[in-house]
């Protein structure tokens, strides 16, 4: 069994969205043209709550949208398929500001691979990055604009976020692999 | 929900699983094929040969265009116009396709198995894309897509395969298809052209077409394939059609949700009426619309690992 630190529990994950939530408010100030684009799986359910969140702050409808970015990957020959996910953006996201939204930003290129896929779907004004959890080790020149809380890890360690709407609690771990 | 297969040469050996990663997968790949930009880079790189040795063309063209979408290069390679004219056999003329870098042959041929036995000498992925009267693995994949689509599920379904059944690849993948993913399925046509064998498939057959469509929920119909039928298996296509074909007044005795499907190219007239075929109980166009989708998806998932292998870490 590997051992386990909590890092976020739900009330932290909370605080950590809310806060978010007004920093992408006041980042963008003209907050019309503001839509969140959420990565599977994790993603997803983060932009749903921070969409929930902004439009209660703006007292307005925040668009969301969800993605799959798994026909944008640049290892796909190199691991088995992955299960692909319908990409749901139910707006043009020409001329928006799109805030991408993952719960762990790590290498880097899953956000290289949703860059990409935004852009195909249209010309966004801005595109803007949101992480609950930022655990270094970038491969390439990538950088969140909004972060939950920066984690730093070793390379052996890894982390895991559980959701409610997966049918447990909301949290946030950190596991230390065992040496084999 | 994985896929670990290097080729798709029949649904015989698919588990319901795997099936279903399929369906799941083409579901994305759908709604690639909705948007503006209906491409994606995933298979940027690779090439696919579309090695067809029997004439096709809705098939091939769809293979072609599932490629191309998926920003493959792709090569399509007809016998009429090729060195087996000349001689060459088989595994030459695939070995000389593989020493350009072919990375996925997509592969229609007149003889059952033949993707097979390519399968076992080529370093690339073998997509079996109709063999004889075997399978054709693609076509039974988007036709259960539809099904899940139009029906929301496919178990406890009661599926009616009606027309050639003997000569039919297509009746046998999809016979394999729906049984191991629960739908009931009856065949019905022609005593010379659905030998009481197929109930070993885990399928019931009748000869009676009222019987057969009476409480089916799909209705799949199959062309009667002139050019594989060597003897009389039936005195005449009219003669078929007054006693199989699908006329208003059998649809009037099915189950009004009943949804009319069919493979292509049809007959109207033969095993369709020409009106139904046009109505809102035929989901025929949205098959051709699903087989891009499904074809991609699997495109996409035969050309999962086959590059360089990630160490694990």
């Amino acid at each position: 069994m590997p051992k386990a630190t909590v890092i976020l529990d739900a009330a932290a994950i909370e605080r950590a969205l809310t806060r978010i939530a007004h920093e992408i408010a006041e980042r963008n100030a003209n907050c019309a043209g503001v839509a969140l684009v959420g990565i599977h799986r994790g993603g997803v359910f983060l932009a749903q709550r921070l969409a929930g969140l902004l439009s209660g702050i703006l007292s307005q409808k925040v668009p969301m949208g969800s993605m799959d970015v798994g026909m944008h990957r640049d290892d796909l020959d190199r691991q088995p398929a992955p299960t692909l996910q319908p990409t749901v953006i139910p707006f043009d996201v020409t001329g928006k500001t799109v805030v991408l939204v993952d719960d762990v930003l790590f290498s880097g290129r899953t956000t290289r691979a949703a860059l990409d896929a935004v852009m195909d779907l249209g010309r966004p004004k801005q595109i803007q990055l949101a992480v609950l959890i930022d655990r270094g080790h970038r491969e390439l020149p990538i950088k969140a604009d909004f972060v939950g809380k920066n984690v730093p890890t070793s390379l052996q360690e890894r982390i895991r976020v559980r959701f409610r709407e997966e049918g447990g609690t909301d949290e946030v771990t950190l596991e230390k692999q065992e040496p084999a | 929900m994985s896929w670990n297969r290097k080729h798709l040469l029949d649904i015989q050996s698919l588990t319901a699983e795997e099936i279903m990663t399929v369906l799941d997968t083409a579901r994305a790949f759908k709604a690639v094929g909705e948007r503006a930009i209906k491409k994606v880079p995933a298979l940027r790189g690779k090439t696919v040969v579309n090695l067809f040795v029997e004439p096709s063309t809705r098939t091939r063209i769809s293979f072609e265009l599932a490629a191309q979408r998926l920003t493959a290069d792709i090569i399509n390679f007809s016998a009429e116009a090729s060195s087996l004219k000349k001689g060459e056999t088989l595994k030459d003329t695939a070995r000389n396709l593989e020493a350009l870098n072919a990375d996925i042959i997509v592969m229609r041929h007149s003889a059952s198995g033949a993707p097979h036995f390519l399968a076992r000498f080529l370093r690339a992925s073998v997509i079996n894309a109709g063999d004889g009267a075997h399978e054709h693995p693609t076509q039974a994949l988007l036709d259960a897509f539809t099904v899940r689509e139009k029906k929301g599920k496919i178990a406890g379904l009661n599926v009616t395969i009606l027309g050639d059944i003997l000569y039919s690849r297509v009746a046998r993948s999809n016979i394999w298809a729906l049984t191991k993913l629960g739908a009931r399925v009856t065949l019905c046509g022609p005593a010379t052209l659905v030998p009481k064998v197929f109930e070993q498939m885990g399928c019931h057959v009748t000869y009676n077409v009222e019987e057969a469509i009476a409480d089916a929920d799909i209705i799949n119909l199959l062309r009667i394939q002139h050019e594989r039928q060597r003897l009389t298996m039936f005195p005449s296509l009219a003669e078929y059609t007054s006693l199989f074909g699908l006329t208003k007044a059998r649809l009037a005795r099915t189950r009004p949700e009943a949804l009319i499907m069919h493979p292509g190219p049809i007959n109207r007239g033969v095993e369709i009426d020409s009106e139904i075929a046009d109505s809102g109980r035929s989901v025929i166009l949205d098959q051709v619309t699903n087989g891009l989708a499904v074809r991609m998806a699997v495109l996409f998932l035969v050309n999962g690992g086959k590059g360089p292998q990630e160490v694990a870490a």
